[in-house]
C-alpha cells in the first residue's frame, strides 16, 4: 500500500514538473504567453466567402481550381506578414467556398485581403531601373495587359524526354495576339509572372521569369522548373484563368442571386478589445477562484487543503494540455474552463462528504477515506457522462459558421472534465492517503467533522 | 429533520409559476433570435467619452437604422445588433454617427452573419438538441437500468431536466421583452450545458436514493427518499456553490461579450441544483404513492388529499 503511495506520488511529481516545465516560458515572457488565443481574445478577422463558379468550362475541375485560388490568396495575404493566418476550401455538395482566418490583424490589414480575393496572375517585362512594368500588347485598337485570363483550356505539367516537367499552355484569340507582340519584342528577356503587386517565387524563393527563348502564337510552354513549382504554377494559373468572384449566394424570390465581395460571414476584432477581454476574464477568474479556494478550505479544512493544491494541479495541467495540443483559448474556452473548474471542485466535493459520513459512522480515517473515494466513484463517474455527451454534440455543432466560437467552449469543458476526475481520483486520493497514512493529522476536526 | 418531501407542494408550486410565466412569454414573444439565427450585423462600438444609450439609439433611428437594438458594454462601449451591413457600409455608418455625437467612434467588434447562414445555424441547433435529448434518453435509461422501475427514475429525471430548460428559456424569452435579450449560438451552448449538469445533479441524488433504498433504511418510499436528499444536500449545495462562485465572478466581472452566456449557465445552474433536489426526488414520491392531487394541490380549486 504505501509502496504504491510512493509510485503514484512520484507519477504525479513528474507529470507535474512535465506539466509546469511545458508552460514556464524560459526567455522572460509571461505566462501563458505561449499559448495560442483566438481572434476574440488576440484580435483578428475570420472570414468565409463562396465561390461563384459559373464560368468554369465543362472539363474544369472545382475543386482544382478552388486549391489553385487558396494558393493564390495565401501568396497574395503573405506579405501582410501575419502569424499564421489560415486559408482553407469549404464545400458542401457542388457549393464552394473560401475561409480565411487571419489572427492577430488590424483592421486596415483585414481590408487590404479582402481586395486580394482575385488570383488573376499578369505577366511583366523588364522596365527601367530595375522595375517591372506590365507587358502590353495592342488588340483591335485596344492597349491591353498579358494576364491568366488569356489561357486557354487547362494548363498542364508533363515530364520532357528527361522527365524534367513542363508547363504547357495554350492562349485564347486575345491572348495569341498579345503574347506575339510581346515574345516577339522581348526574345531572350526575361518575362515574370506577377500575382497583384508581388512577383511570384518559386520554393527557393527566386522570383519565377522565364526567358522568352522564340515567339509564342497559340502554344508554349515554361521549362527549367523544378516538378513542386511547376505544379504550383499550373495551379495558380488555372486559378487565374477563370474568373471566379469571391462573395455570396443569396436567395431571392427563389432563384439564387451573386453578391460578389460580401462575405457570407465575417467576424473581425479589434486586437484592444481582445486585450480588455482577457483583462476582464483574468480578474474574473482571480475573484472567483479566491471564493473557491477559501471556501474550500473554511468548509473542508485539511481535505480542503489537499484539494485546493490538486486544484492547483489541475490548472497547470489543463493549461499544459492547451499549449501543448495546441488548442486555441477562446473566451468562451475560459468560460468552459472556470465551468471545469467548478466541476472539478464537484468531484472533490463529493468524495469528502462520502468520507466525512464514513468517518461520523465510526470508521478509522484511513478507511473512510478508502470507502469515501470507492463510493464516490459511480456517482463521478455517471454524473459525468451527461457533461461529455452535451461537449461532443456541441463540437459537432461548433463546425457550423454561425457557432464557430462554440467549440472552443465545448472542448475545453470536455477536457476540463475528463482532467478533473483524474485530479480527483489520483492525485487528491494520493495526498490524502499520505497525509493520513503519515498520521500527522489525525484529529477530525481537521476534516471537518464535528467531534 | 427537515421535511423536504413533504414540503413538495410548495416546492412544485414556485416552479409552476416561474415555468408557466415563461411558457406565457414564449408563447406570445418566443425568443428574440440573434444574429446568428436571423442573420444581420452586431457591433461593438467604443466612443471616447460616456454618452447616454438613448441618445444612441435616436441618433441610430436619424441614420435609418430604427431596427438597431443597443446594448450597454461599459462605461463608454455599446453592443449594436442591425440588419445585415457590409463593412464598408459600417463603417460609414459609424462615421457618421460620431460626427452626430460630437464623439470618436470605433468598431472593435465586427460581425456579419449571411441570413442563409442564420438558417444553417438555426438547422443545426435544432439537430444539436434533438441528439442531445435522445443521447439523454438512453443514457437515463442506461444509468437506471438496476433501478426497480427505470422507466419511472428516467422519466422523473428528464421532467427534472425539462424543469430547467423551460425556466432558462422562459427567463429569457421575457428578458427579449424587458431588455432586449436576444438569443444566439452561445445560448444553445449554455442550455446543453445546463442539462448536463443538471442531469449530473440528479444523478447524484437518485444514486444515494438507491443506494439507500438496498440498505433499507424505511419501509416508507417518502422518508428514504427524504433522507438521501438530506444526506445529499451538503454535497449538492456545495458544489453549486462553487460552481456559482466562479460563474457569478465572471458574470459580473467578465465583460459584456459573453455576459448573455454566462447569465444561461448562471440561471441554469441554479434552477439544475433546485430541480434535482425538490422537484426530482419529490416527484418519484408522488409517483410511487400515486398521489398524483398532490401535484396539482396548490391550486386553489383542487380539493387537499394530505
Amino acid at each position: 500500500m504505501k509502496k504504491r503511495n510512493v509510485c503514484q506520488l512520484i507519477f504525479i511529481f513528474l507529470l507535474f514538473g512535465f506539466a509546469l516545465w511545458s508552460i514556464v516560458p524560459l526567455e522572460g515572457k509571461k505566462l501563458g504567453q505561449e499559448l495560442t488565443l483566438g481572434l476574440d481574445l488576440k484580435g483578428g478577422s475570420y472570414l468565409v466567402y463562396q465561390a461563384d463558379l459559373s464560368e468554369l468550362d465543362p472539363d474544369d475541375k472545382p475543386a482544382e481550381i478552388m486549391a489553385g485560388i487558396k494558393k493564390a490568396i495565401e501568396r497574395r495575404i503573405d506579405v501582410l506578414g501575419l502569424t499564421q493566418p489560415i486559408v482553407e476550401v469549404q464545400h458542401k455538395g457542388d457549393q464552394y467556398g473560401i475561409v480565411i482566418q487571419l489572427p492577430g490583424a488590424s483592421k486596415s490589414q483585414v481590408e487590404e485581403t479582402k481586395e486580394k480575393m482575385v488570383a488573376l496572375l499578369e505577366f511583366r517585362e523588364q522596365g527601367g531601373e530595375g522595375s517591372w512594368v506590365p507587358a502590353k500588347g495592342t488588340v483591335n485598337g485596344k492597349e491591353l495587359t498579358l494576364t491568366s485570363r488569356y489561357f486557354k483550356g487547362r494548363i498542364e505539367v508533363i515530364p520532357d524526354e528527361l522527365g524534367l516537367p513542363l508547363v504547357v499552355f495554350e492562349w485564347d484569340e486575345t491572348g495569341q495576339e498579345l503574347s506575339q507582340q510581346i515574345t516577339s519584342r522581348l526574345i531572350g528577356k526575361p518575362l515574370a509572372i506577377y500575382l497583384g503587386d508581388e512577383p511570384l517565387r518559386g520554393e527557393d524563393g527566386h522570383p519565377i521569369a522565364p526567358t522568352v527563348r522564340g515567339t509564342i502564337r497559340d502554344r508554349g510552354q515554361i521549362e527549367g522548373l523544378n516538378w513542386i513549382d511547376a505544379q504550383e504554377l499550373r495551379d495558380l494559373f488555372n486559378a487565374g484563368r477563370i474568373p471566379v468572384p469571391l462573395g455570396r449566394w443569396t436567395e431571392e424570390n427563389g432563384s439564387q442571386l451573386f453578391e460578389p465581395n460580401v462575405p457570407l460571414y465575417e467576424r473581425t476584432v479589434d486586437a484592444t478589445l481582445g486585450r480588455d477581454s482577457i483583462e476582464k476574464s483574468l480578474l474574473a477568474i482571480k475573484i472567483g477562484v479566491a471564493l473557491l479556494l477559501l471556501f474550500m478550505l473554511l468548509y473542508y479544512r485539511l481535505p480542503g487543503l489537499i484539494a485546493c493544491i490538486s486544484l492547483g494541479i489541475y490548472g497547470v495541467m489543463l493549461l499544459a494540455i492547451f499549449k501543448l495540443l495546441p488548442l486555441t483559448l477562446t473566451l468562451p474556452g475560459i468560460a468552459g474552463f472556470i465551468l471545469s473548474v467548478g466541476m472539478a471542485v464537484d468531484a472533490n466535493i463529493l468524495i469528502f462528504e462520502r468520507t466525512k459520513e464514513e468517518i461520523r459512522a465510526g470508521r478509522t480515517l484511513g478507511a473512510a477515506i478508502e470507502a469515501g473515494f470507492n463510493r464516490a466513484w459511480t456517482a463521478i463517474r455517471d454524473s459525468n457522462i451527461t457533461t461529455f455527451i452535451a461537449c461532443i454534440i456541441l463540437i459537432w455543432f461548433g463546425r457550423t459558421l454561425g457557432a464557430f466560437m462554440v467549440e472552443g467552449f465545448a472542448i475545453t469543458l470536455f477536457i476540463g472534465v475528463a482532467l478533473s476526475m483524474f485530479t480527483a481520483i489520483v492525485i487528491t486520493r494520493t495526498f490524502l492517503r499520505l497525509v493520513v497514512g503519515s498520521r500527522l493529522v489525525t484529529d477530525p476536526t481537521a476534516y471537518g467533522v464535528k467531534a | 429533520m427537515i421535511d423536504f418531501v413533504g414540503k413538495k407542494q410548495r416546492f412544485f408550486f414556485i416552479s409552476a409559476v416561474v415555468i408557466i410565466v415563461g411558457i406565457v412569454s414564449l408563447a406570445i414573444f418566443g425568443l428574440r433570435p440573434g444574429i446568428d439565427f436571423s442573420g444581420g450585423t452586431a457591433m461593438t462600438l467604443q466612443l471616447d467619452s460616456p454618452v447616454e444609450q438613448s441618445q444612441l439609439q435616436q441618433e441610430m433611428s436619424d441614420l435609418g437604422h430604427n431596427e438597431a437594438t443597443i446594448q450597454k458594454a461599459g462605461e463608454t462601449s455599446f453592443i449594436i445588433h442591425l440588419k445585415e451591413i457590409p463593412r464598408e457600409e459600417a463603417d460609414e455608418l459609424v462615421g457618421k454617427l460620431g460626427e452626430r455625437l460630437g464623439r470618436q467612434v470605433e468598431i472593435t467588434d465586427y460581425y456579419l452573419a449571411s441570413p442563409t447562414v442564420g438558417v444553417e445555424t438555426t438547422r443545426n441547433a435544432g439537430i444539436a438538441v434533438i441528439i442531445a435529448a435522445v443521447a439523454m434518453l438512453f443514457y437515463i435509461v442506461w444509468a437506471f437500468r438496476r433501478m426497480p422501475s427505470p422507466f419511472r427514475w428516467g422519466t422523473c429525471a428528464i421532467i427534472a431536466l425539462t424543469h430547467d430548460v423551460l425556466i432558462v428559456t422562459g427567463i429569457f424569452s421575457i428578458l427579449g421583452q424587458v431588455a432586449d435579450v436576444e438569443v444566439s449560438a452561445m445560448f444553445i451552448t449554455g442550455l446543453l450545458a445546463v442539462v448536463g449538469y443538471s442531469i449530473n445533479n440528479t444523478v447524484v441524488v437518485f444514486d444515494r436514493i438507491r443506494e439507500n433504498m438496498f440498505k433499507g433504511i424505511s419501509s416508507d418510499f417518502a422518508v428514504t427518499v427524504n433522507s438521501s436528499l438530506i444526506e445529499t444536500l451538503g454535497r449538492s449545495l456545495n458544489t453549486s456553490l462553487t460552481t456559482l462562485c466562479v460563474i457569478l465572478a465572471l458574470f459580473l466581472f467578465g465583460g459584456a461579450t459573453i455576459r448573455h452566456f454566462i447569465l444561461v449557465l448562471l440561471i441554469g445552474v441554479f434552477a439544475g441544483t433546485y430541480s434535482s433536489l425538490f422537484i426530482a426526488g419529490p416527484l418519484l414520491v408522488v409517483w410511487e404513492k400515486k398521489e398524483w392531487g398532490q401535484l396539482f394541490s396548490w391550486l386553489p380549486f383542487v380539493k387537499r388529499t394530505a
